[in-house]
């Protein structure tokens, strides 16, 4: 679904990430992991096509990213920024919405089939009673999921999240990492990041370690998440622990 | 019925009883029978003919043409600049056409030249700060905009303040205040001919546009990642706006407020969605222009300007609303 092959990245003038390669199949879950300014988030902003990239390849399906128009993009890609407080009072109905815009004609607006689109979005996020509320008076978590809801309501084949744990409380976090894999398990790819280890561990098919710019390592969450490439990447020293049943969880040591 | 459509039947109401009371108020009051007949074309006499078609018609008509499209550009630019305290000259079309116009009375122009260059200034300026504005890379696109808008009108009200420190203290002084302060009182037939397309120009996008134009209330990545080109839309909404002020600011003059505080206040009574927003915006713009300019005409034995009125009844309700401010809107 989703090819990136030796990409540099960053802002105009300036690149901050380089010699970035991974695939993303059908279905597939991947996590990135790194620590605060590494560039995560300019990399899904690269990869969403909102930031130039500064070399290599980016293509979706078979096509390259930079012959597909906004709409085009916006029809295979769903995109959940960090939410934030500053909307406009929409309803939340009236936020998912919004995610049908790149299906409409430029001069339409949204006719019941995108309504009924949008419905299911909320449904499927457990989240259909907050239709008519106004999006700055929910919740930071409620708003995460809304974010999700419009991005799904885009029918995308690939979703892109960024950090769409941070700042939920630790249920909602959970519930999140539950839809991911449930929505993986439709067939749609999901490329989200987190700051959280534990979380590649819970519902990603693999983990890419992004240190100073490069990948570090990329692959199972098992075989690439240990002790020493969270040392490198984070630098304080953790221990993997497996636990019954075949998890694993890792578990900060307080001692330098 | 709901509370969002007996929005639109109050202010349409409110704009038929106010336009009746336009006509038949005034120094040469008409009885409501006397306006009764007239639209039902039976005869009267020939002053209430003369005083309701050629000296209330075109004034009243103004009022409502140039309420509506302030409050319609003030609504467009308060959603894309993703801020309710935003008016319709933000980006200077006002002190642009200001400048058009104070240039054109200093040359001792006739009052139609006064118009064109007044509708010019406003393009121009506009068209100045959205070229610059747009080139300074590496900030965020709508900041850019806002504080070149701010710079540049700076830079505009000096060349107003030269011109008006030239111009003659007899003749040409007097006009330039009176122009700066606004006025419906001399609107001709014919300058609401000239405006009243423009206008609709400008009109025609925002309502084709009305469901795109609530994405540029989004952030900008956001909208774009849900398929809007974010740059080509916000050209075509500051056209479209500028287009309308200027055609307004043209014939009028300049009166602030309306174009900031109806978009705010038709927001608070149907939400933030630009198609259902537009129409009451404009419907209350309307109604408040006229009501103002009626007022101005018949509380003093002399005309008020609009401007100096407006700016009464708005500076205490953007301080209101300034200190109900949630977080957010």
């Amino acid at each position: 679904m989703l090819t990136v092959e030796s990409l540099a990245f960053g802002f105009p003038g300036r690149t901050i990430g380089r010699d970035v390669s991974f695939n993303l199949e059908a279905g597939e879950v991947m996590c990135v992991l790194g620590p605060n300014g590494v560039g995560k988030s300019t990399l899904f902003r690269t990869v969403l096509g909102l930031l130039e990239k500064h070399a290599g390849n980016i293509r979706l399906g078979d096509a390259p990213l930079e012959q597909l128009s906004r709409s085009e993009i916006a029809r295979r890609v769903g995109y959940v920024p960090q939410g934030h407080a500053g909307y406009f009072a929409f309803t939340v109905r009236e936020f998912v919405l919004m995610g049908r815009t790149a299906h409409l004609g430029i001069f339409s607006s949204p006719a019941k089939r995108d309504g009924m689109v949008a419905e299911r979005a909320l449904e499927s996020l457990g989240i259909a009673h907050l239709g008519d509320k106004p999006v700055t008076e929910i919740s930071g978590g409620e708003r995460q999921l809304a974010l999700i809801a419009r991005a799904l309501a885009q029918e995308p084949k690939l979703l892109v999240l960024d950090e769409p744990t941070a700042s939920l409380d630790f249920g909602n976090q959970v519930r999140v990492l539950r839809r991911i894999s449930a929505l993986a398990a439709t067939g749609i790819s999901i490329l989200f990041s987190s700051h959280d280890p534990d979380h590649a561990f819970l519902c990603a098919r693999r983990a890419l370690l992004l240190d100073e710019g490069r990948v570090l390592e990329i692959g199972a969450p098992r075989a690439v998440i240990r002790a020493d490439t969270l040392q490198r990447l984070y630098g304080v020293s953790v221990q993997v622990m497996p636990l019954p049943g075949g998890a694993h969880t890792c578990l900060p040591s307080m001692n330098r | 019925m709901n509370s969002r459509s007996l929005s639109y039947v109050l202010a349409a109401g409110a704009l038929l009883a106010l336009t009746i009371v336009a006509f038949a108020v005034g120094r040469y009051p008409v009885s409501l029978s006397e306006i009764t007949s007239l639209l039902l074309g039976q005869p009267v006499g020939a002053n209430v003919e003369t005083v309701v078609l050629q000296v209330r018609g075109p004034r009243v008509l103004a009022a409502l043409i140039v309420g509506a499209a302030l409050a319609a550009a003030g609504t467009a630019y308060q959603g894309m600049f993703r801020n309710p305290l935003v008016s319709p000259d933000i980006l200077g079309v006002s002190t642009g056409a200001a400048l058009g116009a104070v240039l054109g009375i200093f040359l001792s122009l006739g009052v139609f030249f006064v118009q064109i260059f007044a509708f010019a200034g406003g393009l121009m300026a506009v068209g100045m700060v959205y070229f610059i504005g747009s080139r300074l890379r590496g900030h965020d696109p709508l900041l850019a905009l806002v504080l070149t808008g701010v710079v540049i009108g700076t830079l505009l009200g000096s060349a107003i303040a030269l011109l008006k420190y030239l111009a003659d203290p007899y003749n040409q002084l007097p006009a330039i205040t009176y122009w700066l302060l606004g006025s419906l009182a001399a609107i001709s037939p014919r300058d609401l001919a000239a405006a009243a397309p423009l206008a609709l120009i400008g009109l025609a996008p925002m309502l084709l546009l009305r469901w795109r134009m609530n994405l540029l209330a989004l952030p900008d990545d956001e909208a774009r990642a849900l398929g809007v080109d974010t740059r080509k839309l916000r050209i075509l909404v500051v056209a479209a706006a500028t287009l309308m002020t200027a055609a307004a600011v043209a014939i009028s003059g300049i009166i602030g407020w309306v174009g900031l505080l109806i978009p705010h206040a038709a927001r608070l009574l149907v939400g933030p969605d630009f198609g259902r927003l537009l129409p009451l915006a404009m419907l209350l713009g309307a109604a408040f222009l006229l009501a103002v300019d009626t007022l101005c005409r018949t509380i003093a034995t002399i005309e008020v300007p609009p401007g100096v009125l407006t700016a009464l009844i708005g500076t205490p309700f953007f301080l209101w609303l300034f200190a109900l401010a949630r977080r957010s809107w």
